[in-house]
Parts: C-alpha cells; structure tokens; sequence
C-alpha cells in the first residue's frame, strides 16, 4: 500500500490533470467542435482500460490466478446486472456468493 | 428556498427533476461502494473524501483504487487514471457555451451524468439550469456516499471473508454493461482485456491495464469508406 503523502501527491496530480481537460474547452472559449471520430475514440479508450480493470481483478491476485469464489461472484452479479437487477442487488450478490463459496470450500 | 425550488421545478419540468434525483440517489450508492471497497483495500479513511475532493470523476477514482490494490506503483494508477479522463476533454468543448459564467465551477463539477443531463435539453437556458442542478446534486450525493461508505468500510477488518473483492469488479461490471452492449466498444474492450489478463503475470502490477489500450486497434483497422471521386 501506498503512503498518506502519495495518496495526497497522486489526488493532486490526477485532479489537475483532470480539470486541465474539463476546462480547456470552456476557457479557450473555442467555438470549434472535435471530430466526431476522436470523442468516440476517448469515450472507447476510457471503456477499455475500464473493462481491462474490472476483468483482471476478477481473475487475478497479484501475480496469481484468483481463488474460484471471487469469479462466481462475479459472474452472479454480472448475469443480474445483464438482466437489469438493480444496482445494490447486483454488488450485495457478488460480494455475499464470493463469501459463501469461501465458507463452504 | 421554497419557492426557489418551486421556480426550478417550473422551469424544468417535474419529470426531469425526477429523473435527476434518481440518477443522484444511484450515484450516491455507488459513492458509498467507493468508500467501502477503497478502505476496505488498505486506504487511510479520509482518502476516498480527498480523491472525490480533488478529482470528482468516479471510474478514475476506482481505476485508481483497483491499480494500486493490485501492487501497482501510484504512478501507473495516476496514468491510468488521466487516461480514461481524456473523454473529459470533447465534454469540455460541447459545453463551453453552457459553463460561461461560471467557467471554473462548471469545470470543476463536469461529470458524465450532468454533461448527459446537460446535453439532452436543446434550449440553452435550460441546458444551463439541467446541468448546474445535476452537477450540484451529484457532487453533494457522491460525497455523502463517500464517507457513510468509508466508515462502513473501516468496521471490515477481513475484506475477502465478506467476499469485498468480488463487489469491485462487480461494481465496475454493472457500470458498464450498458457500454457493452455496443458493438464498437465491446469488440476493443474484449481484446484489451484478454491482452492485460495475459500480461498480468508477466508485467509489473498496474501496466497490464494500460496494455489494454492495443484493443483500440480494432476500430483503426476497420475498411474507410471510400473517398468520393
């Protein structure tokens, strides 16, 4: 785990970096528009490394594979998500099938 | 108060109101998983509050969270995060006529419920109103859920017991399923996603993620429409 001051570091860091692209267009008062092509080229970036984080810490434990619990909770979570369960239902599942599993293994 | 309320709801319509309130109730809960889950990873309590405070952009803040739980440096989770944050900017650009009175406020408060929100009303005015009241809302909903879920997450002392693990990645599944369903994402999220789980025991923790990215050369590679001659 990181350090107090590395937390405090980082949240600046990323929080500037992330008001520099919020404000860019409203200070610039540019009238320009983006392409169509790039927008939807970030907005698919930002899906995939998102996608990329969701699945590698469903598998993954470090360096290792996961233990089978935490993959069936999310697959449980994942099937009523795609059914459109709510929100609170779809993590509560998750989270109490991975412990289940882990009770009886 | 009252009546301010009264005029907001005259101005845009009760349906819409509703439609906001419930967006901010949803945000709030996934504040509280936030809090809970990056607590329950080993963060000091007041942490998910500072990154909401400084940042105030949910999948970068559990981008970040996930990176550095799994052994990664704050560096790589810092450069993950400022990428998926890139889609800010064209949001910037689309609502640079909405945000000028208050340029900074307006900047600062940008998330993609309230450009959705925002973006939705045609008449300025009230694309104006839409996105302030959305943004507002969000913010105050996003950090109460924040540290009511960073104390609950302080009374879990043995995150995998609860099976706390499995939540995060559920989290993140549920919040973008609705992505998945499009064609053009889901065929670069897939790829990407194979490409770090097959780098995870290889690369130092918190890259694999960033590696993902090769799995936008799926739309690069995609036949151009021919040019009109």
């Amino acid at each position: 785990m990181i350090s107090g001051g590395a937390i405090v570091v980082s949240a600046a860091v990323l929080g500037a970096g992330t008001f520099a692209y919020r404000a860019a267009g409203p200070l610039l008062n540019a009238r320009f528009t983006m392409k169509p092509r790039t927008v939807e080229l970030m907005s698919t970036a930002a899906i995939v490394l998102l996608v990329a984080l969701m699945v590698t810490s469903t598998f993954a434990d470090g360096k290792d594979l996961a233990d089978p619990a935490r993959p069936l909770g999310v697959l449980v979570g994942g099937v009523l998500a795609w059914r459109r369960a709510p929100f609170v239902v779809v993590v509560v599942s998750a989270a109490v099938t991975a412990a289940l599993v882990r009770l009886v293994l | 108060m009252r009546s301010r309320w009264r005029s907001l709801e005259q101005r845009l319509g009760a349906a819409l109101l509703r439609d906001i309130a419930l967006v901010c109730l949803a945000v709030g809960v996934v504040g509280a998983s936030y809090g809970a889950i990056t607590v329950s990873e080993g963060f000091p309590v007041w942490a998910p509050s500072l990154m909401s405070l400084f940042v105030f952009a949910g999948a970068s803040q559990f981008l970040f969270t996930g990176v550095v739980a799994a052994g990664g440096s704050a560096v790589a989770a810092v450069l993950a995060g400022l990428l998926v944050n890139a889609r800010h900017l064209p949001f910037g650009f689309a609502l640079a006529d909405t945000v000028r009175e208050h340029r900074l406020l307006g900047s600062y408060l940008m998330v993609d419920e309230a450009v959705a929100f925002g973006l939705a009303q045609k008449e300025p005015e009230r694309r104006r109103l839409a996105f302030f009241t959305c943004a507002i809302c969000l913010y105050l909903c996003w950090h109460i859920g924040c540290v009511l879920g960073a104390l609950a997450g302080t009374a879990i002392t043995d995150t995998e017991a609860w099976g706390l693990d499995a939540a995060f990645p559920a989290v993140l599944l549920a919040l973008l399923l609705p992505s998945l369903r499009a064609a053009t994402n889901r065929l670069p999220a897939l790829l990407g996603a194979a490409v770090a789980l097959a780098l995870t025991p290889v690369l130092p923790p918190g890259l694999p993620v960033l590696f993902a990215l090769v799995g936008l050369v799926v739309l690069v590679r995609r036949p151009r429409r021919p040019e009109p001659t």
